[in-house]
């Protein structure tokens, strides 16, 4: 008897199980992640306006959305969006490490790379820097443990302490060639990971994303730079 | 033996469409009941194992490769024929029949190619449909070229590789099929014999590759799509694998073998560089378009080309040929350059060659027109032979590319061992004397998709078939032998390689049955292979154990099979006192050097009967009737 | 030429695996660089030890049976070029050259430097196909085809099953060969009806074989003989996505 063909429809596609789909997460929540870097960069350099201008601005992230939502309620959900966003994207992180590992069990003698960038290679351990990094940076800001001399509120105050000591800038300044390198390789992998690229913006688009990630490296590492060199204090 | 071609009757425009009318079908709940056996995954094991199972036949298929995507058709490049005459131009199916069989210099069967014709026209409808990625033109129409020195444009190609795009749409045929649970695939399987019970072909034995062991795979038909035998020469255009092993196992068990002379010596490939070459590589015809074949016309000039001025030059196809000139047919373009180069006027290592000059057309045309023309071959030129073709003329060198020979099979392509049938290019096929470019990939697709599914159901529906299983006696046998025979080669422990034995059989072959053959370089030849083939026995060095992957052996066994076959094509050359098409026998030739045939006592298909190694073969021939074409002299003055 | 070679040699597929040091003295620039080691293995059967075994078949750079890591490149170090169709004058003379079969758990190695790439075809038996059942198909030309699509679809379609790019790539991902499959059919008006179907299923069974995921580092486009672009892994992951949601 003739045979009915045809590809046979898959059973529920799961986006969390396929290495694909865990890579779609990973971009989608890098996305968010760099959003914020973003909005986080431009909301920093307003400490060249001065300790009043940035201690406004953080003020101002408690109380934006009164009289609908009230103090720090918007701050909070963002807060939660981005760590639902970290979470995913560790998680993913994990699983697809795993797997591409596994793929290989046994190495090459000698692999030679030629179009892979260094940006992409440290991915992997740049994103548990990234994570620690965090995690001080965290505790010097937020909570004030690392802070040398933390004041609640004053948020200009507590970057000035912090940056005037400068192995605190130098670590800073890694961290920030770090999350720039995540970056560089991150948008662009972003992009097409999410299907997104196309023939036309080849010859551009990994230069943009080049000097976009510099951009936001030269952003930060100016404000520890302009503290130790007395600019800011 | 008895040749029954089983042409139906009426007429020629008929004959197709009665006989699928006439013939008896398989009851669909029976289908699945039949096993069948298909070796080779090639444009023609492929496209029929995937109908069969369509159709609903229990369906095994083999091959020797590692994946069936990989099987010789993958490397054809030009193109393939159909009449559908989309240019316009006048193309029809009788005008592809009538170029098909004049090609083949009136030694194909009329009825035969006209089929092949008819159903040309469905296989481009099949592969597109299969998503075949053919070239197309801006409106979103099929493209075409024209091909192969015939006047109308009916060639489909996908760039360079149309064989390639055809096998990838045959192959996904294959695997739906194989997902489906309907085809079992066997890759990196040999067959190293048939299994003929009570005149029927009943089965296989085969040899796993990886390990090594031995099977034996029982069936109601089997059906070799298992290509050519070029490889006969040891170097040709053919994949490295390609071997005669399963026709001349199928002729060994009583399938008569049609033709096997007829081999195709392709003009344009890349000449031999040291002694190291292992296989040569074919530049696509279509750069005769535009080339322009020379050689010097002192004996012996060593200057290089662009120091030797226009009128040291002997531009001898355009001279000998004024009106087809550099596009004379594939056998007379290399008959041509063979002369030249054994006048001592060919050109690089050796003077085996002629230069293929573009130079003319770059001037003409400028550089940019020529890249986009022919681009990826001067870069395929160039990666092999390091040379810069818009510089340095190319050179060139005929060099054996197919075979038109091949298991006798009658108009349901079975072969006088009932149950078994050839397809492709492992058949003698529709193509006479000499093959037309662009139509093996035509005619593979047709027996496989168009042909077989249908004839088969005929034999099957009426044959009685008891159950076999291997453990009949014959099987059994037929598996010891294979055994045997395996085991006889590791045994043999002597001083030289396989690969030594093939080079120096192939090296006999291109010298006394190659581009032009006589009596007495046969008759030489004909000794020469016996008194090689017993040092073959008594020296040949294989190593390695037969329950593992062993190359060697594998090459052994093929190597063994080309030795016993070689004699077979030198008796058919032998035989065949005219010359027609490939086969150019010195002593038959009009005074200007072009072939004679003898229509009054070749105007038929020979077909041999195997009687034993060593022994004289016994001829049986199917006379050639031609009602709707005229037989004439080619002609390419 | 003289050349030292180190070939990875390995009697099966659970066997312990290891360099061996050759030295060819007689090697030739016009020399592929499967005729150096069948060169090499005429020695070896004159001293009768075993040859190396590897795969090749069609030598012109088109069946995708060959294949071996050569200096840390697949393929070797010529751009766009099969082992088969590499020749020994991109080597310099007395040059010393690692040879290595593919790794990656997906392809187990068989024999020396031959692995099995059955993990392939199970990927397009998964659905790497259109159906189009023998004589069910419409008049060729009542499907037009635009001859950018065409012409896109012939780029991916040129992929050879090599596995080069599995073998490139730092994850050992897969996702070049299915992408370049995904978007051959996908491409195609003819392909339209499965799209969905296809793109979900061939993930579905590469993941199954074990490759690793595609961090897009483009090493596979680099080492691919055929220069399939990496734009069509964007491709892949956009159907994907596609099929995922719609
Ligand atoms: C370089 C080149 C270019 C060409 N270009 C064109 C062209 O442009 N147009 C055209 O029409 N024709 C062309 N041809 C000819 C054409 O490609 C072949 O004639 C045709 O592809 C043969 O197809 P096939 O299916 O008969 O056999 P093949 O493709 O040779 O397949 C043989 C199959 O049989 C299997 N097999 C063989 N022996 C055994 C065994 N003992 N045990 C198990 N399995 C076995 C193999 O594994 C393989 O799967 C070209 C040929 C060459 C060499
Ligand atoms: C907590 C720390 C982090 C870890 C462990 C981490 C880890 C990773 C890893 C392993 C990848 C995948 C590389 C790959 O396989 O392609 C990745 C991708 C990415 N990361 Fe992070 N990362 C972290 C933080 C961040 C942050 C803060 C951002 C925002 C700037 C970010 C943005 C991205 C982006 C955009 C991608 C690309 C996704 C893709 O490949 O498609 N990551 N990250
Ligand atoms: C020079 C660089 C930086 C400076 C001066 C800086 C400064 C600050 C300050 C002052 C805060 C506290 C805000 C508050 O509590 O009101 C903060 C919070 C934070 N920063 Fe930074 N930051 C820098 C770089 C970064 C980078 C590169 C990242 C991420 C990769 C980052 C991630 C965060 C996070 C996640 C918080 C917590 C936000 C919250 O939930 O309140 N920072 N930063
Ligand atoms: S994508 Fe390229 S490297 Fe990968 S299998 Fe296909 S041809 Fe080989
Ligand atoms: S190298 Fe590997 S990571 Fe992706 S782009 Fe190619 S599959
Ligand atoms: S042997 Fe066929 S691609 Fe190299």
């Amino acid at each position: 008897m003739a045979q009915p063909l045809a590809v046979q429809p898959s059973a529920t596609p799961s986006l969390a199980r396929s290495l694909i789909g865990m890579k779609a997460i990973m971009a989608t929540s890098g996305v968010i992640l760099f959003l914020f870097v973003v909005g986080h960069l431009l909301g920093n350099l307003k400490v060249f306006q001065g300790p009043e201008h940035f201690n406004a601005y953080a003020e101002g992230l408690r109380t934006v959305g009164a009289p609908f939502l009230g103090r720090g309620q918007l701050l909070w959900v963002v807060r939660v969006v981005l760590l639902f966003a970290l979470g995913a994207h560790i998680w993913a992180a994990i699983a697809v490490t795993r797997a591409s590992w596994r793929a290989r069990p046994i190495g090459y003698q000698r692999l030679e790379s030629t179009h892979t960038t260094y940006a992409a290679r440290t991915m992997r351990w740049g994103g548990v820097i990234i994570l620690l990094y965090v995690i001080y940076h965290l505790l010097d800001f937020t909570f004030g443990r690392v802070n040398p001399s933390f004041i609640p509120g004053d948020a200009y105050h507590n970057v000035v302490a912090s940056f005037r000591l400068w192995p605190v800038s130098a670590f800073y300044g890694v961290a920030m060639v770090v999350v720039g390198l995540h970056v560089y390789h991150g948008v662009w992998s972003a992009l097409q990971t999410l299907g997104l690229h196309r023939a036309p913006t080849e010859r551009w688009r990994r230069g943009a994303a080049g000097v976009i990630a510099a951009a936001i490296v030269a952003g930060y590492v100016a404000i520890p730079a302009a503290v130790l060199a007395g600019w800011l204090r | 033996m008895e040749l029954r071609p089983q042409i139906p009757a009426g007429a020629l425009t008929d004959k197709w469409e009665r006989h699928r009318a006439e013939i008896r079908l398989v009851n669909p709940a029976n289908k699945l009941k039949h096993h069948i056996i298909v070796v080779g995954s090639g444009l023609a094991g492929a496209s029929a194992a995937a109908s069969l199972a369509e159709l609903g036949y229990d369906v095994s298929c083999f091959c020797f490769q590692d994946s069936p995507r990989r099987a010789h058709s993958i490397a054809a490049q030009g193109g393939i024929n159909a009449a559908k005459n989309y240019q316009n131009d006048g193309d029809s199916v009788f005008r592809l029949f009538y170029d098909t069989v004049k090609g083949g210099d009136f030694r194909s069967r009329e009825a035969n190619v006209y089929r092949l014709a008819q159903i040309s026209v469905d296989i481009i409808d099949q592969c597109v449909a299969q998503g075949v990625p053919f070239a197309r033109e801006y409106g979103g129409l099929l493209a075409n070229r024209s091909f192969g020195g015939v006047q109308v444009s009916r060639t489909f190609y996908a760039r360079g590789q149309t064989g390639q795009q055809l096998l990838l749409g045959a192959y996904q045929a294959l695997s739906c099929q194989i997902a489906a649970g309907k085809v079992r695939m066997y890759p990196r399987t040999e067959l190293l014999d048939v299994v003929v019970i009570d005149g029927r072909a009943r089965g296989i034995v085969t040899r796993s590759l990886v390990d090594g062991t031995l099977a034996t795979h029982t069936a109601d038909a089997v059906v070799l799509a298992t290509g050519g035998y070029a490889n006969v020469y040891y170097l040709s255009t053919n994949a490295k694998g390609c071997n005669v092993t399963a026709i001349w196992r199928a002729h060994k068990r009583g399938a008569a073998f049609a033709n096997p002379c007829f081999t195709q010596i392709h003009p344009t490939c890349i000449p031999v560089t040291g002694p190291h070459q292992s296989k040569l590589t074919l530049m696509s015809e279509s750069l005769r378009n535009d080339g322009r074949i020379w050689v010097p016309r002192q004996r012996g000039d060593q200057r290089p080309p662009d120091q030797i001025p226009e009128n040291e030059r002997d531009y001898y196809l355009e001279r000998l040929y004024p009106s087809f000139g550099n596009l004379a047919p594939r056998d007379i373009a290399s008959r041509r350059a063979k002369e030249v180069c054994d006048e001592g006027r060919g050109v690089g290592p050796g003077g085996h060659g002629v230069y293929l000059d573009l130079r003319d057309a770059i001037r003409r045309l400028g550089r940019p027109v020529i890249a986009e023309r022919y681009g990826n071959l001067f870069e395929m030129y160039q990666r092999i032979t390091g040379e810069n073709p818009y510089v340095v003329p190319m050179r060139i060198y005929p060099a054996p590319h197919y075979t038109m020979g091949g298991l006798w099979v009658d108009y349901n392509l079975m072969s006088t061992v009932e149950g078994l049938y050839a397809i492709g290019e492992a058949n003698f096929s529709d193509h006479g004397a000499n093959r037309l470019g662009a139509s093996a990939l035509m005619q593979g697709l047709a027996d496989g998709y168009f042909v077989l599914p249908y004839t088969i159901g005929d034999y099957l529906a009426q044959a009685k078939l008891p159950k076999v299983d291997a453990g009949h006696a014959a099987a059994r046998q037929t598996e010891t032998e294979v055994a045997e025979r395996t085991r006889r080669l590791l045994l043999v422990n002597g001083r030289r390689s396989v690969d030594t034995f093939h080079r120096e059989l192939g090296r006999l072959m291109w010298d006394r049955c190659g581009m032009s053959r006589n009596a007495a370089g046969l008759k030489e030849a004909i000794q020469r292979i016996c008194v090689l083939r017993e040092e073959f026995w008594q020296d040949v060095y294989v190593g390695g154990r037969g329950e593992d992957l062993n190359q060697s052996l594998e090459h052994a066994g093929r190597v063994a099979d080309f030795f016993e076959f070689a004699e077979l094509m030198c008796h058919d050359a032998l035989e065949r006192e005219e010359s027609c098409g490939c086969h150019f026998r010195e002593e038959y030739q009009t005074p200007e050097g072009e072939a004679k045939r003898d229509d009054a006592r070749f105007s038929h298909v020979a077909a041999w009967e195997f009687t034993g190694v060593g022994k004289a073969p016994v001829l049986h021939r199917e006379p050639l009737a031609f009602e709707a074409v005229h037989l004439s002299q080619r002609s390419y003055k | 030429m003289k050349l030292t070679l180190h070939v990875w040699r390995q009697a099966g597929p659970s066997a312990r695996g290891r360099f061996v040091r050759y030295d060819v003295p007689d090697g030739s620039p016009d020399m592929s660089f499967l005729e150096l080691l069948d060169v090499l293995n005429q020695q070896l059967i004159a001293r009768k030890e075993e040859p190396i075994a590897f795969d090749h078949d069609c030598r012109e750079g088109i069946c995708g049976a060959c294949g071996m890591v050569i200096n840390g490149r697949p393929h070797g170090p010529q751009r766009a070029t099969t082992a088969c169709q590499l020749h020994l004058r991109h080597f310099a003379d007395g040059a010393e050259i690692w040879i290595e079969p593919w790794r990656a758990r997906a392809f187990p190695i068989v024999k020396d430097l031959v692995v099995d790439r059955a993990a392939f075809d199970r990927i397009v038996q998964a659905g790497g196909f259109i159906t189009a059942r023998t004589g069910s198909a419409p008049e060729a030309n009542s499907i037009l085809v635009p001859k950018p699509a065409a012409d896109l679809a012939m780029d991916a379609a040129a992929c050879i099953g090599c596995g080069a790019c599995v073998a490139a790539c730092p994850n050992a991902s897969a996702m070049l060969f299915v992408a370049a499959k995904v978007s051959h059919l996908g491409l195609l008006p003819q392909g339209q009806p499965e799209r969905d179907a296809r793109v979900m299923q061939l993930v579905a069974q590469m993941d199954a074989e074990g490759f690793g995921a595609c961090s897009n580092h483009g090493e596979c486009m680099a080492a691919c003989p055929k220069e399939i672009s990496i734009d069509f892994i964007a491709r892949l992951n956009r159907d994907y996505i596609r099929g995922t949601f719609l």
